[in-house]
């Protein structure tokens, strides 16, 4: 039945020049005030609490109403086709921006929960896993279309309890062979494979200098071979491609900064880091942001020590710290669980919004773009009826580069014209295929 | 001189004694009825005695708590969740939720609760002093690894205080309903739904489905059928009867002294769930329900209570509102049903209050909310008179917050198990002092 699922696309309105006003707003960046924001060209023109309003601007009054950043998710798996491409200890060489599936209704329901952009990662099956993609939550755009222009690429790894999962053999599910075993094990195996991957990417790009180099001086000599599995890697060691690492105890998160260390790059973002509380002081010497769960624990054994002071405690030592989602359901109230770092641990509503807003933006290097609200930034902004730390908060109307892409009174009274075509559409359906009944008494037709 | 003796020993004993005290200067919300400000509440070996905004006679040493600018509200109750139950989601030797079998109306989940799980002191920290306990295990690892796949009754669900050296002393009601999981068509296996396998897995065709749905239905009946005639031939004293504890444990439902905690999501499933009870004329407890579909008037006429799941969870289908968990326990309220929220959880019971709070954000009364995980819980389990409010001679389960309870942010300052201080520290709080002192 899935062609009954309707996708309505709400149809962004076309970028204009308006003005919303007397709204909270939570800059990120100059404080919280009651004032107005000037939107022109997709852009934040004027932010303040008195503004200069162009003429023919629309005017949205947003009294009582709070208005915030879009909200950044840096570490989600909607939208993809595909997640794990487990048969390897090192899959760099794919990429969720090939899996990209822009009618994921994930989309749509993360956008009704305020978020604007999302980091798409690959899984936690392998050691190395695949590229990572930075969206932007545009529903009713194809996969090229949510794409964020310009960001910086990314790369997953996986420490810990996932990607030595697979070396056990476990029986198939679903009958037949079962799955072999597959290197490493241990976490002992797994900083081999990330050391013997690195030791690889390292000869892979001197045998690329040594050619670029004697192309240079004249030399006519056959290019190397083309590694699509190192070079990745290889953009990695040159700073061009952002390592997120997915880890939970201490002890494998130490392990990873000292290997970073000796192939002389860093690891951009920790992700999950759960234990990372433990070993902050080593973290925020690294450089690594920490992007953590509010308050998941217990679910297995890597995540026992777990526990909701973990971002509060990074946060105050030098750490720079995000909440992310990994999940399309918490994804729709980032800001509550952001919300979990004030009762855990005493930060401020400020500081706890930027765990979902400008840190975010900082850890995925999209702070110039997205992330607060400053005059020359992507209008992504997010209306909310009362203080968005509040659970009695509603998204009341996103907005992506000053289009609007939700807006909760519209999905509301669109509800009914949606339902009556579902009906209309169900009601084809039975026409169309009037099932006849089979000796074995079941219907033809196949299962709603 | 002896009497002299007698009378100090009285009060250095009520001065002593840990569960009597009185509570003063507090913003007292009963739930029972309207709140009360500049309140006292009084409680005497561990039952409440007396709540007041106006004089109260204090009586001489009694321990007296200043909550002043602090507010007193009745302890929260999770109706639905496997805390103490199992520890670590994902390690079978410490998840003691799903047996095999699919009948096991005898088993008895509240002797499977360990007192010093780790999870206890994690869930009262945030408000909670009790909870039902499901022997069925809850969504996280239901039908998972762990016991039966498709089990039908799971056992019996007990009512536990979240304080206590035993189980035996936190048991509140052992047998509180027993839980059965009606059956449904399912064209996916329930382990490969857990795991989450692609759309193209193999699926069994709809007519298997149905077959094995309507064998299950019948296994059911017959069940329920020879627990009858169990109950007729012990009541007759029929000779030759021999003992048998799973249709001795079905007696209570049959005569309608215990409820059967019927779990059923669709709209369709819960239809045939109160036609299934309909004819067997037993009491029944909706529980976990995703949508309510035509079935307002039906849960109504019957006067069938609810146990709402998680308000913050996905819709069901693809094309649903995207707040459609969120909506309807408003829905719920406006049918006219009582309800109450379970956290359905282990790791996340902590976040009861804040299932309730989302449920007002998308239109229930808060009033309806709060009392969903107090009062109308209590009620629901049949210990209404001892429990749910802050109310004379019932148990002093009571929390002391900054701020209203439902809200992230509110600390719980206080707390009180039948009228015991209970400590709010916890694994997490331990390890978060010890680490913010590391150098």
């Amino acid at each position: 039945m899935k062609y009954l699922l309707i996708a309505f696309a709400v149809a962004a309105l076309q970028a204009e020049t308006f003005v919303i006003q007397n709204a909270t707003i939570w800059t990120m960046a100059k404080g919280k005030f009651v004032g107005s924001v000037v939107v022109k060209d997709g852009k934040i023109d004027q932010v303040g609490e008195k503004v200069m309003v162009p003429q023919g601007a629309k005017i949205i009054d947003a009294g009582g109403q709070h208005l915030i950043p879009g909200i950044i998710d840096a570490h989600s798996h909607i939208a993809a086709e595909a997640i794990n491409e487990g048969s390897v200890s090192v899959s760099s060489m794919v990429g969720i921006s090939d899996v990209l599936n822009a009618e994921d209704i994930s989309i749509y329901r993360a956008l009704a929960g305020g978020v604007t952009t999302a980091n798409i990662l690959h899984g936690s099956a392998n050691a190395i896993g695949g590229m990572t993609t930075i969206t932007k939550m545009r529903w009713g755009k194809d996969s090229q279309g949510i794409l964020f222009e310009g960001a910086t690429p990314g790369i997953k790894f996986a420490l810990g309890e996932n990607p030595k999962r697979a070396g056990n053999s476990a029986p198939n599910v679903g009958g037949g062979g079962g799955r072999p075993a597959r290197y490493p094990a241990t976490r002992m195996g797994v900083e081999d494979v990330i050391r013997q991957a690195f030791t690889d990417a390292r000869e892979y790009q001197k045998q690329w200098v040594d050619y670029r180099a004697r192309l240079a001086k004249g030399e006519r000599i056959a290019e190397p071979k083309r590694d699509l599995k190192l070079d990745p890697l290889v953009e990695v060691l040159e700073g061009k491609r952002h390592v997120h690492a997915h880890c939970y105890r201490a002890d494998e998160i130490l392990m990873l900064l000292r290997v970073a260390d000796e192939f002389g790059f860093k690891i951009r973002t920790l992700q999950h880091v759960l234990e990372g509380y433990k070993v902050a002081k080593e973290i925020a010497a690294h450089g690594a942001g920490a992007s953590t769960f509010s308050d998941w624990w217990s679910y297995k054994v890597e995540a026992f020590d777990a526990i909701p002071y973990n971002a509060a405690i990074m946060h105050k030592k030098g750490v720079l710290v995000s909440i992310n989602s990994d999940s399309a359901e918490l994804m729709r109230h980032l800001n509550t669980e952001a919300a979990k770092v004030v009762k855990y641990g005493g930060v401020s509503e400020e500081e706890a919004l930027a765990m979902v807003t400008i840190n975010p933006a900082k850890q995925l290097g999209i702070d110039s773009r997205v992330g607060s609200i400053e005059p020359g930034k992507d209008a992504d902004l997010v209306l909310y009826d009362k203080n968005p730390l509040s659970n009695y908060a509603k998204v009341q109307r996103v907005w992506i580069d000053g289009s609007q892409y939700f807006d909760r009174d519209k999905d509301i009274s669109d509800r009914a014209a949606k339902e009556a075509r579902k009906k209309g559409l169900m009601e084809k359906e039975k026409q169309l295929q009037t099932p006849p009944m089979k000796k074995d008494g079941g219907a033809a037709r196949r299962p709603a | 001189m002896l009497i002299r003796t007698f009378l100090f020993t009285a009060a250095l004993a009520l001065a002593a004694s840990n569960d009597t005290f009185v509570i003063r200067n507090a913003t007292v919300h009963p739930v029972s009825g309207p709140k009360l400000d500049n309140a006292s509440v009084m409680v005497v070996d561990g039952k409440i005695t007396e709540v007041t905004a106006g004089k109260i006679v204090v009586p001489k040493g009694m321990r007296i708590i200043d909550a002043k600018g602090l507010h007193v509200y009745p302890g929260m109750i999770d109706s639905a969740t496997e805390v103490g139950m199992s520890e670590i989601g994902s390690v079978r030797e410490s998840a003691d939720t799903g047996e095999l079998g699919d009948f096991n109306p005898q088993l008895r989940s509240s002797i499977a609760v360990n007192p010093s799980s780790e999870h206890i002191p994690v869930t009262r920290a945030n408000g909670i002093t009790s909870v039902i306990v499901l022997p069925g295990g809850s969504s996280e690892n239901r039908g998972f690894a762990f016991g039966s796949l498709n089990p039908i009754i799971t056992g019996q669900s007990a009512l536990m205080h979240l304080d206590g050296w035993t189980w035996e002393e936190m048991e509140l009601k052992r047998n509180a309903a027993i839980q059965l999981k009606f059956p449904v068509i399912q064209t996916m296996s329930a382990r490969a739904m857990m795991m989450d396998l692609p759309a193209s897995f193999p699926r069994t065709t709809y007519a298997d489905a149905k077959r094995s749905f309507d064998r299950r239905i019948a296994e059911m009946h017959e069940f329920f059928e020879k627990a009858r005639r169990y109950q007729k031939g012990k009541a007759s004293k029929e000779p030759g009867l021999r003992a048998d504890l799973k249709f001795e444990a079905m007696i209570p439902v049959l005569e309608g002294k215990t409820p059967l905690m019927i779990v059923a999501g669709k709209s369709r499933t819960i239809r045939e769930a109160i036609e299934f009870a309909d004819k067997e004329k037993i009491k029944i407890i909706l529980a976990g329900i995703d949508e309510l579909g035509d079935n307002g008037p039906r849960i109504k006429e019957r006067g069938i209570a609810v146990i709402l799941g998680p308000t913050l969870e996905l819709p069901t289908n693809e094309d649903d509102a995207y707040d459609a968990k969120a909506t309807l326990p408003a829905e719920i309220y406006k049918a006219g049903i009582k309800f109450a929220f379970g956290s359905f959880n282990t790791q996340f019971s902590r976040n009861l209050p804040y299932q309730a709070a989302t449920a007002v954000a998308f239109g229930l009364p808060y009033d309806e909310a709060l009392k969903a995980v107090t009062i109308n819980a209590a009620e629901i389990w049949g210990v209404g008179d001892q429990i749910g409010s802050i109310e004379k001679g019932k148990w002093a389960d009571i929390i002391i917050t900054d701020n209203d309870p439902l809200e992230t942010a509110t600390q719980i300052r206080q707390m009180f198990i039948k009228g015991k201080s209970v400590d709010l520290s916890s694994r997490h709080t331990k390890l978060n002092e010890k680490y913010m002192g590391r150098q």
